[in-house]
């Protein structure tokens, strides 16, 4: 093997431009547009997606395109079973058992040529579609409530205890110990001792215990962010509490937030809904899922699409939202994703 | 030349940190921390992890409140002030800190021309929208990064970058003293020298002057003009960096230079770490800072004095 020295001149300067070194290719995201390229990756979450968005759009034109008014009562048109025009579908032709025998329903009930109820009638003879639309709008705006009180007593309570630490943070976690301690049922039980039984007292019972969840998590990180450096630097920089708070804090409680805001709302729909069923919910005549339930469960042995729809629409909501809270969860923080 | 440019800019005096104070898990994190730092220098703050060099650090710049003792910062009493006031305002502005973490120090959902921002828009340091992102500008190339990046978010950067971005922070609001809490020790080696040139660099145009805690003897030694040396939440010497080194008289401080590896494998091989008894502090004597030779302070009872001298004659023999 030949001699083979090694000197300076075997060597280049390798160069590199100073600005080459500290390019970066990568576009720029922000946190919410990565989170958010995750999630329409998640093909269950996106599917949740858009069936919510559906059932909200639908829920609330319902408002003023409502196929029949969900109040009315037509005594003589009860208990029709679906019949959607006059397409003759098995299920939805507006034939059912009367009697031990299977005829035209509508036809017996006498109703005009025209006039047909897309998911039957109930045992008052009032639209089902409409009440089912009806429902879920107010299963949807106690969610929205839910929602509301999770932001902003649950979001203050828990910054202000986290943040503080101490005396305040050991009285302020007392105080929601007690509150989780007495069941939701007692509260609303309560409340219908002072308001007439409805929205209003669900709603308070909401206010009432619904935020605690949040208002601990939201203390528990705020504990950890608050000794992290970043927030440290804000304070050496002379930022006040609130501005640190509102900065700092809460952009990186929001995937907590988002992700506890998904859980509170389909917590909330079953509330309502348990309430409406057993009774002590939303009065007759409004319509509201669990009435819808519990009305159709009498008659379920004869006239099964009474109890089914509302079934449906409650089971795909809760199924949809959690589904969605889910992936949400996994979108914004992927290192809980499996 | 040291003589008459020697304005002392902080003055700490007596300082004690104590928490969760008069309770069963009381923690004395430091006590009796006297010591000057006079404007344009460097002062090394080293020791072992758990010494309180850190809690000094934030106890100067009033991220905890003193339990006891003075902080003086030009000529005013910084460890009575009440957050928020307006003197307190005015000393976070001449006051600033460089974190450790250079992965937890910036917020990772502000992008960094807002996170550069930060001091300017407290203490409206900006005219205007123009002239704050010219400020930001400015900043990122006088640490050494791209103004491109300004749009980007930290997460984007490596640690040496970020590092950057966090002088640029404390740089952005025009201080006068900044306290570098071990600003080099989570980059790796070769980020290290450049960060450290660059706050030397810095301390050169803007006149700085520096408080580096750290726990890296030779880069301490590099970027310190005088060096105090702590433990367990004491400070047992201090002295120039050269004084230290060459002629160090607290046994700890011996023990401390006796752990630094040579990168010599002929001496290396020969070096002895030399143990250190913490127990000769708890004899129960009063100790303070005494000045042995000029500059050269050790924390020594009265009883320990004359050995100290006789050692610090024997250096000079």
């Amino acid at each position: 093997m030949a001699d083979y020295k090694i000197n300076a001149d075997s060597f280049k300067l390798a160069h590199i431009e100073k600005e080459a070194q500290e390019h970066i290719s990568t576009p720029s995201l922000t946190f919410t547009q990565d989170a958010f390229r995750r999630l329409k990756k998640n093909k269950v979450a996106m599917v949740s997606l858009w069936i919510l968005c559906i059932m909200i759009f639908l829920s609330v034109i319902s408002i003023w395109f409502s196929p029949h008014n969900p109040n009315t009562q037509h005594l003589n048109w009860n208990n029709l079973p679906p019949k959607l025009g006059n397409l003759n579908i098995p299920g939805f032709n507006g034939h059912g058992l009367v009697r031990g025998e299977y005829i035209d329903a509508y036809k017996a009930s006498k109703v005009p040529d025209g006039t047909w109820f897309a998911l039957g009638t109930d045992s008052l003879g009032r639209d089902l579609l409409s009440r089912i639309l009806a429902g879920t709008r107010v299963s949807l705006f106690v969610a929205f409530m839910a929602t509301l009180f999770d932001l902003t007593i649950g979001i203050i309570y828990g910054i202000v205890s986290g943040w503080n630490g101490g005396m305040i943070d050991n009285i302020l976690q007392r105080i929601i110990e007690i509150i989780s301690s007495v069941p939701n049922l007692v509260v609303v039980i309560l409340m219908l001792l002072v308001f007439k039984p409805g929205l209003l007292s669900i709603i308070v019972a909401i206010a009432f215990t619904g935020w605690v969840t949040m208002a601990r998590l939201i203390r528990a990180q705020t504990l950890q962010l608050r000794d992290q450096e970043f927030i440290l630097a804000a304070k050496t920089l002379g930022e006040s509490p609130i501005k640190i708070a509102w900065k700092h804090l809460i952009p990186n409680l929001s995937s907590t937030i988002i992700i506890q805001t998904m859980f509170t709302i389909p917590t909330a729909i079953f509330f309502e809904a348990f309430l409406s069923y057993i009774g002590i919910g939303i009065p007759a005549p409004k319509a509201s899922l669990g009435t819808l339930l519990s009305d159709g469960q009498k008659n379920f042995r004869f006239l099964p699409y009474q109890m089914v729809y509302p079934a449906i629409v409650i089971s795909v909501l809760m199924l949809a939202f959690n589904l969605l809270a889910d992936g949400l969860r996994d979108a914004f923080d992927p290192r809980s994703a499996r | 030349m040291a003589e008459q440019k020697k304005e002392v800019l902080v003055s700490v005096k007596d300082l004690q940190q104590f928490f969760n104070l008069g309770k069963k898990d009381e923690v004395r994190a430091i006590q009796d921390i006297t010591f000057d730092i006079y404007r344009g220098e460097t002062l090394g703050l080293v020791g072992e992890s758990g010494s309180g060099k850190t809690t000094t650090g934030r106890a100067i710049i009033r991220l905890y409140k003193p339990t006891s003792g003075e902080i003086m910062f030009n000529g005013k009493d910084i460890a009575k002030l009440k957050n928020g006031s307006k003197e307190m305002q005015e000393f976070r502005r001449e006051t600033q800190m460089i974190f450790q973490d250079p992965y937890a120090s910036l917020n990772p959902r502000m992008k960094v021309k807002d996170i550069i921002a930060e001091g300017i828009d407290i203490h409206h340091l900006a005219k205007n929208d123009k002239d704050r992102d010219e400020q930001v500008a400015n900043l990122l190339e006088l640490v050494g990064l791209n103004p491109d990046h300004a749009t980007r978010y930290p997460h984007e950067f490596s640690g040496g970058q970020r590092q950057r971005i966090g002088i640029a922070r404390a740089l952005a609001v025009q201080p006068q003293f900044i306290i570098a809490d071990e600003p080099i020790s989570a980059l790796d080696v070769s980020i290290q020298a450049q960060v450290v040139n660059l706050l030397k660099e810095i301390q050169e145009k803007r006149n700085l002057t520096y408080l580096f805690i750290a726990h890296d003897l030779s880069m301490v030694k590099y970027i310190s003009d005088r060096i105090a040396v702590m433990h367990n939440g004491r400070l047992v010497e201090l002295s120039t960096a050269s004084e230290v080194y060459n002629h160090p008289l607290h046994p700890y401080t011996k023990s401390l230079l006796s752990a630094i590896p040579i990168p010599d494998p002929e001496v290396e091989r020969k070096r002895r770490p030399q143990p250190y008894d913490s127990s000769m502090e708890e004899d129960g004597q009063k100790r303070t800072m005494v000045e042995i030779t000029p500059e050269h302070f050790v924390y020594a009872a009265a009883g320990e004095v004359e050995g100290y001298k006789a050692a610090a004659a024997a250096y000079n023999a």
